[in-house]
């Protein structure tokens, strides 16, 4: 009777790991949405995911809420944009998690910045004079299908560096998302071709690797410095300047108040657009491809009326 | 015997002739110093080169300092790969280095525990990094009217088997909610009555001790439960230990649930358990008296994510229960606060807090006070803060002050408080 009990607790200790090892899909914690998506692209079935910061908030304003401490404690994998954009609120997160996997050196934590085309990397000193620079570039680097690209790349080898078994499907997914962003940025281009060289106003310094892709030139930025709400005398400025060349249209994140990019635009007879900063940064955005159809459908309407081309 | 003898002395006799004879192997010993000397007085003059680069570019940031700032726009390379080492990679593994100051000015009566009309109230230094794969450090040390005080200094092991996050060193303790903050994360110049009368006062419950937290798998809800250990020597006079085994024990278990994804609320209850001081009488505590605290905390956090940077509400109540021995018989203390921060622009923060509590050592002494703040945030690592205070003390003097706060930071950015 004894050694039955004993060889059933027996077996129930070694099933435990066993059922728990039944669900082998990867759980993968993205910081943002862009990177749950790629993931989602490269991972199909076999990752679950879950985005931390939505696609319509400020990822440089994110609570480092307890519900996302359970996240990253549960994650095999964390793949994170770096360049310190989230800087306020991911290290008490991971601090937190109690989770080793996915400490950063730990072969669960992806910085997907690593292989990518950085802008604005400061080569001189840098103080906080110049307002929120980040010192390590310009963190908006997914805004570029070719940097997308990079990134699915590298979440792709990490998802087949973790699960070995699932490698050639993993590379698979990656070809054949690499294929269809490929005809995407076709599209993209073609619509954006006419505009070339065209001169806008961003808010903030969202938009550098997009702009630079689709050969658009930022003349100004709404901040009289990165992360420093307008004031008064720079609007001026930034108004006169914009009437002096010609530019109509003022990219707006959706987080931020378009109260002076309004103001702005009805003095130079422009317009506002808000765009997708980032996957949901708009309803109709739900996946990687998208943030770049939605942008340029609605950036190509916007410089069709502001240079009648 | 006698052979023993003679080996000792054949031992003794090689040994001398060993070290005053130079051997072919001290001779190379000889040789491999003097390569070395070359090699130092080599680094030392590269060293002393690069020191006078060094100095040469200070000089002539100086200089530009000193001349009238241009538009500073941060110089870029364009288009640069990532691949280039961030500047300042030799200094990677310093500590993040941040100094907080906190600057108070206070203008009106106050008989019975009056702040100085200008004081640098607080330089707070904070060191933090990573340890090594197991573990992460954090200093806070604080700079004050009554000189330098370790507010902080712990180390973290985040990897500990049982999901346990463990904490060894000094430490806030993890009682309530505001106990835990520094001066700085709190929304108010000033820590509430609650916190004056039974939990200590500034420093709070602050102790050398071991902190142990776990999550305790509930679903989609957050549940900690912290265990904690200090030495019993705590928040002027709420905890004393005259033995060894006096030690202080604080318990903590926090639920929290997103209501929806702007709202959400923050639930706590506390204990503590400790020794006072109050029953020692010439070195010899024959009192043995003890110190007992509860508590309950309630957050509630509105932030709409896509206008996050612009507008959010906290509302927070915290209660909290002191039973001390004495003398007389034990003293049962109850005080409360609860208070209100709402963002309503950018940069503009308005508040208030009703706080009222008995005194730990004689509850039959209340205090009452209110509180309207307004502050305002130039940026994240600055803010302006004025407090109009009116206390009623419990002797029947009523305080009413102005309190005005400068706070500055410099550093390595911190994390958003939460």
């Amino acid at each position: 009777m004894l050694r039955r009990a004993r060889s059933l607790a027996l077996l129930l200790l070694l099933g435990m790991p066993l059922a728990a090892h039944a669900d082998s899909k990867l759980n993968v914690v993205a910081t943002t949405e862009d990177l749950a998506s790629l993931t989602r692209e490269v991972g199909g079935d076999k990752v679950t995911v879950t985005a931390l910061a939505k696609g319509y908030q400020d990822p440089h304003f994110v609570d480092p809420k307890p519900s996302f401490i359970l996240a990253v404690s549960r994650a095999d994998l964390l793949v994170v944009v770096g360049r310190e954009l989230e800087i306020g609120w991911l290290p008490p997160l991971l601090s937190s998690s109690r989770n080793a996997k996915v400490q950063p050196g730990s072969a669960g934590y992806l910085d997907a910045s690593a292989g990518v085309h950085i802008l604005e990397l400061p080569t001189g000193q840098i103080t906080r004079a110049m307002g929120d620079v980040h010192p390590l570039g310009n963190p908006h680097y997914w805004l570029d299908p070719a940097n997308g690209r990079r990134m699915a790349q590298a979440i792709a080898a990490k998802l087949g560096e973790l699960a070995p078994a699932d490698k050639a499907f993993f590379s698979q997914r990656y070809a054949d998302f690499d294929v269809r962003l490929a005809a995407a940025e076709k599209r993209w281009d073609a619509t954006m071709a006419p505009y070339k060289g065209t001169k806008v106003v961003t808010y903030h310094r969202s938009w550098p690797n997009f702009m630079d892709r689709f050969r658009l030139d930022v003349m100004g930025y709404v901040e009289p410095k990165p992360g420093i709400p307008p004031s008064p005398s720079h609007t001026l400025e930034l108004i006169e300047d914009m009437k002096r060349q010609g530019v109509k249209l003022i990219v707006v994140e959706p987080y931020f108040d378009a109260k002076t990019p309004q103001a702005i635009a009805s003095q130079v007879g422009g317009q506002v657009l808000t765009l997708a900063p980032s996957v949901g940064g708009a309803k109709s955005v739900t996946d990687y491809i998208q943030l770049f159809d939605y942008n340029v459908s609605q950036l190509a309407a916007g410089l069709k009326q502001a240079t009648g081309k | 015997m006698k052979v023993l003898r003679v080996l000792r002395v054949a031992v003794a006799a090689l040994c001398v002739v060993a070290v005053s004879h130079p051997s072919p192997a001290s001779a190379q010993a000889a040789a491999d110093v003097q390569a070395l000397q070359a090699q130092i007085d080599q680094l030392k003059k590269e060293f002393g080169d690069q020191l006078k680069a060094l100095e040469g570019q200070l000089q002539a940031l100086r200089g530009q300092a000193a001349a009238p700032a241009p538009q500073a726009v941060a110089p870029v390379v364009e288009p640069s790969l990532s691949s280039a080492p961030p500047p300042g990679a030799s200094k990677v593994f310093n500590p993040d280095i941040a100094v907080i100051g906190a600057f108070q000015s206070s203008a009106g009566r106050n008989t019975v525990s009056p702040d100085p009309s200008l004081e640098m109230r607080e330089s707070e230094l904070s060191l933090q990094a990573v340890v090594d794969p197991y573990a992460r450090a954090d200093f806070f040390l604080s700079f004050g009217q009554q000189g330098v005080n370790l507010e902080e200094g712990f180390i973290t092991f985040s990897s500990v088997p049982g999901g346990l996050l463990t904490k060894v060193g000094k430490m806030r303790s993890a009682f309530g909610k505001v106990d835990g903050l520094h001066t700085h994360g709190l929304s108010w110049a000033d820590r509430p009555l609650v916190t004056k009368n039974l939990l200590g006062g500034e420093d709070g419950l602050s102790d050398a001790g071991v902190s142990v937290a776990r999550l305790i798998p509930a679903g989609p809800l957050f549940l900690e439960a912290t265990g904690q250990v200090f030495r019993g020597e705590s928040g002027e006079g709420v905890f004393a230990a005259s033995k060894r085994s006096d030690l202080s024990y604080v318990g903590h278990l926090r639920g929290y649930h997103d209501l929806t994804e702007s709202t959400n609320i923050d639930l706590g209850t506390s204990v503590a358990y400790g020794h006072t001081a109050a029953g020692v009488i010439n070195d010899v505590d024959v009192g043995r008296f003890t110190s007992r605290l509860a508590g309950f905390d309630a957050t509630l956090r509105w932030r709409p994510l896509t206008r996050a940077i612009y507008h959010q509400f906290v509302g927070r109540g915290e209660f909290v229960w002191s039973r001390r021995d004495a003398f007389g018989g034990t003293q049962a203390a109850r005080g409360f606060y609860v208070s209100g921060d709402y963002q309503f622009a950018r940069r503009w923060f308005a508040g208030a807090r009703i706080d009222r509590s008995d005194r730990a050592d004689n509850a039959q002494l209340t205090d009452t006070g209110q509180s309207a703040i307004l502050t305002y945030k130039p940026s994240e690592f600055s803010l302006l803060r004025g407090q109009y205070r009116r206390t009623a003390y419990a002797d029947g003097s009523t305080a009413n002050e102005l309190l005005f706060q400068v706070q500055f930071a410099i550093g390595a950015h911190g994390a958003h408080p939460f």
